[in-house]
Order: structure tokens, then sequence, then C-alpha cells
């Protein structure tokens, strides 16, 4: 592994201030999960690690009804699914962070870290973008939103600046009627890398789909926002029907690639079943009847 | 990066010279940051630091507290906690195995969680609870995870078992009535090549609710 040194500020303050003072060389480490792996295959040479888990904007996680969920960006996934609030407001959030890796990597890899890592399968990141969530990221510059649909660029590149820090992830409260679902496919049970998921998230009223938004894993360069597949149930009543012009949409939304996982015509056929069954088990969290 | 680098985990050698002239700590005293910004603390080796400023690439003297008792050691910030507790503690009962967190033969426990060594620096461990395969048993008498391991035969070559063993301790200690299912869950971090599941899972099924040693 590379050399490197370490720092543990204990403030967002003096976390700013050493990526302002070491320009492009410093790295944030989270749980390290991805971070330490890349940088045992070489992958990532860095000339400061700084550690932010001392950080406390970083470790809250505050619900209220109205405001919604405050995620900071260095909790790991065994807390928020511990959390029963968080839980019973978000299960879609909890069907991605419960199947991340195994029990050793669910204690550390944080949220964060699968958004800042961009990679096309992360599994949190669909569910962010269903859910319409906005990142806080700051630098001692100032602090910036971004959308989390447009938080990851290219593979293995986020849109942060150098410098800039994700510091809390903001979730919108859960609408009356709506509901949630995250679903991916993969090979084993557990501890591998999606061939494709689907994160959605429906709104209901009078028996038709008030709000619809409908994301992809592992079938793009990075995790797809699948506009016109959530465009597809806007208005129209809460039937089979309307799921399957949504998941045909999705099909033709995504650019997926041959790889040892799956072929891109198998993925694109995963898309429309994966939105499928991800929006009806959403329509059944909303309460709503097919 | 070089051609002479120095085996992982090793204490020797220095970072800084490796790095060719660059040294963070000189640059942060050379532009005045080193007492303005982030802290009037000035690092030298050998402290005892908080890391609030950067310490490293050299060996960095820091405190692991292992089974209840405190080490003091020094680590080069790049050391994971595996080797830290293999090769300068000679806690060896955690494995290297694929030292890239696929396989859970280094697992012990963080504040009573389970982890993976090998993906966890040693210096990120300062001041938190680190528990080994070494430490849960009560001098010969074993915890009941072992003693059910030991009566189902549940292992054969053995190299994957104190990952399994702490994996297993780890979904005891927070349910004393898993079902088979949710003992699997537990356990899906851990791979066993000689394909011992079988006796795994029923053993720290078996092991659930029998307190500690
Ligand atoms: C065995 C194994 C299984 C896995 N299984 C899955 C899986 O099923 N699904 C899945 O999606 N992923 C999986 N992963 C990948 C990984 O665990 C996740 O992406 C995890 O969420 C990363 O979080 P972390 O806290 O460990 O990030 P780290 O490794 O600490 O960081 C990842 C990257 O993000 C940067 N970063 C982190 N936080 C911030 C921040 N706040 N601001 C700016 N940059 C930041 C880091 O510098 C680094 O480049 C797996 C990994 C392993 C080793
Ligand atoms: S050696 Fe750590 S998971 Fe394999
Ligand atoms: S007993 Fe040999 S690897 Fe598990």
């Amino acid at each position: 592994m590379h050399w490197v040194d370490y720092q543990r500020p204990e403030s967002l303050d003096a976390a700013l201030q050493a990526f302002a003072a070491n320009a492009g060389n410093a790295k944030a480490l989270a749980g390290g999960t991805d971070l330490l792996v890349q940088m045992r295959a070489g992958r990532c040479a860095s000339g400061v690690l700084v550690d932010i888990k001392n950080i406390p904007e970083l470790n809250e996680m505050s619900y209220s009804p109205e405001q919604g969920l405050t995620l900071g960006a260095a909790v790991p996934c065994y807390r928020i699914y511990g959390d029963k609030t968080v839980s019973a407001a978000y299960p879609a959030l909890i069907d991605a962070v419960s199947i991340i890796g195994g029990t050793q990597i669910q204690g550390r890899a944080s949220v964060g870290g699968n958004l800042c890592n961009a990679a096309p399968s992360a599994d949190v990141v669909p569910v962010l973008i269903a859910l319409g969530v906005v990142c806080k990221v700051t630098s001692a510059g100032g602090t910036r939103e971004i959308a989390a649909e447009d938080f990851c660029v290219a593979p293995g590149k986020n849109a942060l600046a150098a410098g800039e820090l994700l510091v809390s992830l903001h979730f919108p409260p859960p609408a009356l009627q709506s509901g949630a679902r995250y679903i991916r496919f993969i090979p084993r049970n557990e501890m591998d890398i999606a061939v494709a998921g689907a994160g959605v998230s429906v709104t209901l009223a009078d028996g038709r789909f008030s709000a619809a938004r409908v994301a992809l894993a592992s079938v793009a360069p990075t995790p797809l926002f699948a506009r016109e597949a959530g465009e597809a149930l806007v208005g129209r009543p809460v039937h089979a029907a309307s799921i399957a012009k949504a998941a045909a949409a999705a099909k033709a939304a995504a650019k997926p690639i041959d790889d040892m996982r799956g072929t891109a015509a198998y993925r694109r056929n995963l898309c429309a079943v994966l939105t499928r069954r991800a929006l009806e088990d959403a329509v059944a969290r909303a309460g709503g009847k097919l | 990066m070089s051609s002479n680098k120095p085996i992982e985990g090793s204490v020797e050698g220095s970072g800084a010279e490796q790095r060719k002239g660059f040294s963070r700590r000189t640059f942060i005293e050379g532009i005045g940051l080193g007492a303005g910004a982030v802290g009037s603390v000035v690092v030298t080796d050998g402290a005892q630091a908080d890391h609030h400023v950067p310490v490293g690439p050299d060996p960095v003297s820091i405190t692991l507290n292992i089974n209840g008792k405190n080490h003091d050691l020094k680590v080069e910030p790049r050391v994971t906690l595996i080797d830290a507790l293999r090769n300068q503690l000679d806690y060896t009962g955690a494995k290297k195995v694929c030292d890239r967190a696929t396989c859970g033969a280094c697992t012990v426990m963080l504040d009573g969680l389970p982890a993976y060594a090998c993906t966890t620096f040693a210096i990120e461990a300062q001041g938190r609870k680190i528990e080994t395969i070494e430490g849960i048993s009560a001098g010969d008498k074993m915890h009941p995870v072992q003693q059910y391991f030991v009566e189902h035969d549940a292992q054969q070559c053995g190299f994957c078992t104190p990952g399994f063993v702490m994996a297993g301790k780890a979904i005891v200690d927070k349910n004393p009535r898993p079902s088979m299912s949710e003992v699997e869950d537990g356990l899906c971090g851990n791979i066993c090549r000689c394909g011992t599941y079988v006796g795994v899972r029923q053993a720290v099924y078996d092991a659930a609710g029998k307190g500690s040693a």
C-alpha cells in the first residue's frame, strides 16, 4: 500500500482546512470499505487520509415527519437499519443498506461513501435518486447542494471539486400515500455486485400515480435516473398496465454493457422486470392495490 | 509506487524519503498552518497524538486496546489492523487470507461490531475496544460458540475458523434466539474453502442464548 499521512479532525472546520491545505492530495476516509481495497490494489494514491468519522455533522442522523431525514455522510449502514423510526419512514433506504456486503461491511460502510465512490453498481444511489435526496457539500469556500441524480458523473467520478466534502444527505419527508423500494439482481444472495438494480418511489392519490421516480443500478456508466419511466406513470391509474409502461420506459433508458456478470441484452430485460417488481412493492407500501 | 517498497506492515523505512522530499509536516509548518488553523500541537514522531494534525507517513505511536489490555506500538498510518495484530503484537488468531474484505478470516470486534481487520487501519482503531479470538474464552473455559464448533466438528483445515467464531459471536451477542436464516445472514461475510458451512451454522445456532465463556 502507498505511503500515507493520516489526520483525524474532530470538527468540520478542521476537516475543511485539512482539505484546503492539501489541495487535491487529501482523501476522505469514511468506512474505508472501498478506499482500502482500492489503495491495496494500487488504484488510489493519496498523500493524506482525512478520517472523517469523528466529525459531528457527518455522524448526524435526525428525522422528523416535517423536516424529513438528515443523514450524515459518514453514518454506517448498521446505524441506519438499527433505527426503528428511520426504518419505518424510509424502508427503501433499508432495502439498500441491509444488502451492502455482509455484517462486517455494514458496520463500517457509509451511505456517503457509497455515493462518493460513484460505482455504477452502488446499491444506495438509486434509492437516493428515487427519493429525491439533496446532497449538502461544503468546502472552505462555502456550501452548495447537489441533487442525488447529478452527483455521480462517470464511473468512479463524482461531482465534488477538490477540497469539497460531502457533509450530509437530506431526504424529504415521505408524502402521504407514498412508497418506495429497491431490488437488485445478483447471482449470489450477498457479497456480490448487482447485475442490475431498480430503485423506485411512488405517490398515489385517488387511485392514480401523482408522482413517481425510477433509478437504475449497473446499467449505465453511473447510477441512472430513468426520468421517463417515472413520468410514464404520473396521472395514470394504479394498474398493472401503467406499471408495464414504466417498466418498458426503464428498459429503454438503460445503456448497459456486456461483462462477466451479464450481457447488455440480459440487463435490459432485467431493468423491465426489476422496475415492475419494485413498483408493485412500492404501491403496496404506499397502501395502494393493483 | 517504488521498487524498494518495504514489506507491508513493516515499521522500518522512511516514507518521507520515499516521497521525494515532500513532507506534509514541513509544508504545513512552512505556510504557518501548523499553529494557526489546525491547532497548536506540533506533532513529533513518538508523541502520542490525537491526530488533529497530520501524522506519518513514518511510524506513529499509537495505543490499541485489545481484549481489555492497552498496547503501545508504532505503526505507519498505512498499516492495517490485521498486520499490526499479527506482525507486531503477536495476536495471530485472526488470519490474513484475502486481504481485501472478502473472506472474513481476519474478523475481529471493534466496539462490539464484527469488522474486517484487513480493511481497517490500525491507527483508526485507536480509542476503540478491539476484541480478538484470543480474548473470548475465560482461561480454559471456551466461549459457547467455540464449544459448539468442537461439538459439531465445524472445521476442517481450521484456517477460516477464528473469523467464523468471531462472526458467530457477533450474532449471538446481539440475538439470543436467532433463526437459522438470521445465522446465515450474519455469517455471509465469511468464506470457508473446505465447505464446513453446515457445521458452522449449527454451532452458532446452538450457541445462541448460552451466554459467554
Ligand atoms: C466485500 C464487499 C462487499 C460490498 N458489497 C457492496 C454491495 O453489495 N453494494 C454496494 O453498493 N457496495 C458494496 N461494496 C462497496 C462499499 O462497501 C460501499 O460502496 C460503501 O458504502 C462505501 O462506504 P465507505 O464508508 O466504506 O467509503 P470509503 O471507502 O471510506 O470511501 C469511498 C470513497 O468515497 C470518498 N468519500 C467517502 N466519504 C466522503 C465524503 N463525506 N466526502 C467526500 N468524499 C468521501 C472516499 O475518499 C473514497 O474515495 C462492497 C465492498 C466490499 C469490500
Ligand atoms: S483477510 Fe480480511 S476479509 Fe479476507
Ligand atoms: S475449515 Fe478450511 S477454510 Fe474453513
